[in-house]
């Protein structure tokens, strides 16, 4: 088990500097870059940007320094917001998107657990029905159709929740209900199929024959081997919501990690885009790793040599 | 007489999929809706324009018409801020959101099966390399991927067959259509992946299965086994996540469209609609509710279908 960590551990390193290849690539393939606007510069002053930020070296020199940089997890400075870093951006806007992206999972986790355990047990009832168009409306609406519609029934129309802004725990209620929508819709459906399937297993019967009640059988036993989709979905599904929380933060101008991706990325802001994918490509990694190993203790069945 | 037997037996196949897609009651309120959808698109424009002189980009002459106004019985929807209906707008973004769905998941179709396929049949170490390039491009956010697939080969770069095939559509120099174009294959490599994943998961485990065996054992030759045997079992899966990826691609392009990535005016998606909507919410808001139901109706039943396809076509997840 230790082994199998480690190994994992240290897979994760050339993983994430692949990545990081393959985007670097990517942004040097793309024309333009971040110093050029509408009106063109007069080539000295071109000349003296490229120097500055080592361009006009040859590409595999600059591909050196930038590995070598990102080795020792200095990613230097923004080359559009002068002067700051990027670890400090990432620092001052990862905790608003951390916040929202994991309170949203843990709303989507409790909401699409209980609508999957119950349309599983009750299934083809009026519950089992009902919770699943209702799963199915939330993978339907996009959520940027979504977030200002809750906003004009409850902050401009009932006046219950704040439209916008950060400050206070009730400014949070609806980007966290905009953004977890999805997410439970997709526990839900996971949840019902996995249960479905344990519930119908050997082990379940060996639990229920040897007199144990319906409430064991169903939380320690069913719900250990049906919540395994879930759990799998979980990994990628937490990097995507501490990311992909963009139409939230725009919706809601809420200062996130998100936006200051997408507008790094139109902004050609290299040095920002490299950072940001290197940090979330490890995150995504390491959630994959926990996720492997908690099957293990989910489902006893699962060795790792 | 043997081919006709075997005919018979194949067709067997899709007809007993056929009878459980029909006895699934949400996947045939799908399944019409879709029908009906795709034929308003179609013919919706022209009857509009021959009826009511409405066209998606129609501006009144009357300078007083031109504002946005409620839904009444000349425009059921409404009108947007230029005064155009919003009908035609809706009819004519949803031939381009319908498109963006189909023709992108026709293209994750082609590079996820081959590749996958590829992969699984090669086995070993190859199979293991090309999964792991699966694995490094999925850590990088697509939305860089699409970003700048869309400016490299944009404007004055976009390849001359993508250019061709728009000017075959929209007439000689429509660089909107263009654009959109590129989007379709934009969209389709970045929503290949899992489609490589489920199309290897699916002939790894079917090459070595029982049922192989024994017709390899009963003499069937290899192209037999592989379009008889394997290409059915594996084909169900590969339609079911078709279906389920033509929503998941027309989210996309809505979130790009919303972004202001994706289509472009004078061209409308429901996603491109909606997201104008959404700038007008308070003051105007049928410019968010039509194109957004609509959107959202046309997702809930291509999900309801590709649920019932999934129960009517892959033996293995059909116990309930």
């Amino acid at each position: 088990m230790l082994n199998f960590i480690i190994r994992r551990l240290l897979i994760i390193i050339p993983m994430a500097l692949l990545v990081v290849t393959l985007t670097w690539t990517l942004v040097r393939i793309a024309p333009g870059n971040f110093y050029s606007t509408e009106r063109k510069l007069p080539p000295a002053v071109e000349a003296n940007i490229k120097k500055k930020y080592g361009l006009d070296r040859p590409w595999y020199e600059q591909y050196g320094i930038m590995m070598w940089n990102i080795v020792r997890l200095d990613f230097g400075d923004s080359v559009r917001y002068q002067g700051q870093s990027v670890n400090e951006i990432i620092r001052r806007h990862l905790p608003y998107s951390a916040t929202i992206g994991l309170l949203a999972y843990l709303v989507a986790l409790v909401v699409g657990l209980a609508a999957g355990i119950i349309a599983a047990l009750k299934q083809n009832s009026f519950w089992d029905y009902g919770s699943m168009a209702l799963a199915m409306l939330g993978l339907s609406v996009p959520n940027f159709v979504l977030g200002p519609i809750l906003v004009l029934a409850f902050a401009l129309g009932l006046y219950i929740f704040p439209p916008a802004r950060w400050g206070g725990p009730l400014s949070l209620v609806l980007p966290v209900v905009t953004l977890s929508a999805i997410y439970a819709a997709y526990i839900a459906r996971l949840t019902r199929a996995g249960m479905l399937e344990v519930m119908r297993s050997d082990y379940i019967r060996t639990a229920r024959a040897k007199g144990l009640d319906e409430t064991t059988v169903l939380l320690k036993h069913g719900l250990r081997g049906g919540i395994i989709p879930v759990v799998s979905f979980t990994g990628p599904a937490l990097a995507a919501l501490l990311a992909g929380t963009v139409v939230v933060e725009r919706v809601f101008s809420i200062p996130g990690l998100g936006n200051i991706f997408i507008q790094s990325v139109l902004n050609r802001d290299e040095p920002l885009i490299l950072g940001i994918v290197a940090f979330l490509s490890i995150l995504i990694m390491i959630f994959n790793l926990i996720v492997d190993i908690s099957y293990g203790f989910l489902d006893p069945r699962i060795r790792y040599e | 007489m043997a081919e006709n037997t075997e005919f018979v037996k194949g067709a067997s196949l899709w007809r007993d999929a056929w009878r459980r897609l029909l006895k699934n009651k949400l996947a045939v309120f799908g399944l019409v809706v879709m029908v009906f959808m795709v034929i308003l698109v179609i013919v919706g424009p022209p009857i509009l324009r021959l009826t009511m002189g409405f066209t998606a980009d129609y501006i009144p002459a009357d300078g007083e018409l031109i504002k946005s106004f409620p839904p009444s019985l000349e425009h059921p929807m409404g009108t947007d801020e230029a005064g155009r209906d919003l009908f035609a707008r809706v009819l004519q973004g949803g031939r381009i959101s319908l498109m963006v769905g189909v023709i992108s998941t026709i293209v994750s179709l082609i590079v996820g099966v081959s590749y996958g396929a590829t992969a699984a049949y090669l086995g070993g170490r190859i199979d293991n390399v090309m999964m792991r390039i699966v694995d490094i491009i999925y850590a990088i956010p697509y939305i860089l991927i699409v970003i700048v697939l869309l400016s490299v080969f944009g404007g004055p770069n976009t390849p001359s067959w993508i250019r061709s095939m728009a000017e075959t559509f929209g007439g000689v120099g429509n660089q909107g259509l263009a654009q959109i174009f590129l989007l379709f294959f934009a969209l389709g490599l970045v929503s290949w992946l899992t489609m490589a994943r489920v199309v290897r998961g699916q002939v790894l485990s079917l090459k070595n299965q029982e049922f192989v065996l024994a017709a390899r054992a009963t003499g069937v030759s290899t192209p037999g086994i592989i379009f008889r045997h394997l290409v059915p079992n594996a084909l169900g899966p590969v339609i079911v996540y078709a279906t389920l990826t033509v929503p998941s691609v027309m989210l996309t392009e809505a979130f790009l469209s919303y972004l202001g990535l994706g289509v472009q005016a004078p061209y409308a998606s429901w996603g491109s609609l909606a997201s104008d909507g959404v700038k007008n919410i308070a003051i105007f808001p049928w410019q968010l509710i039509f194109p957004g139901v609509t959107m959202a109706l046309t997702l809930f039943s291509l999900n309801f279908l590709g649920d019932g396809l999934r129960d009517a076509l892959d033996p293995q997840t059909r116990k309930f």
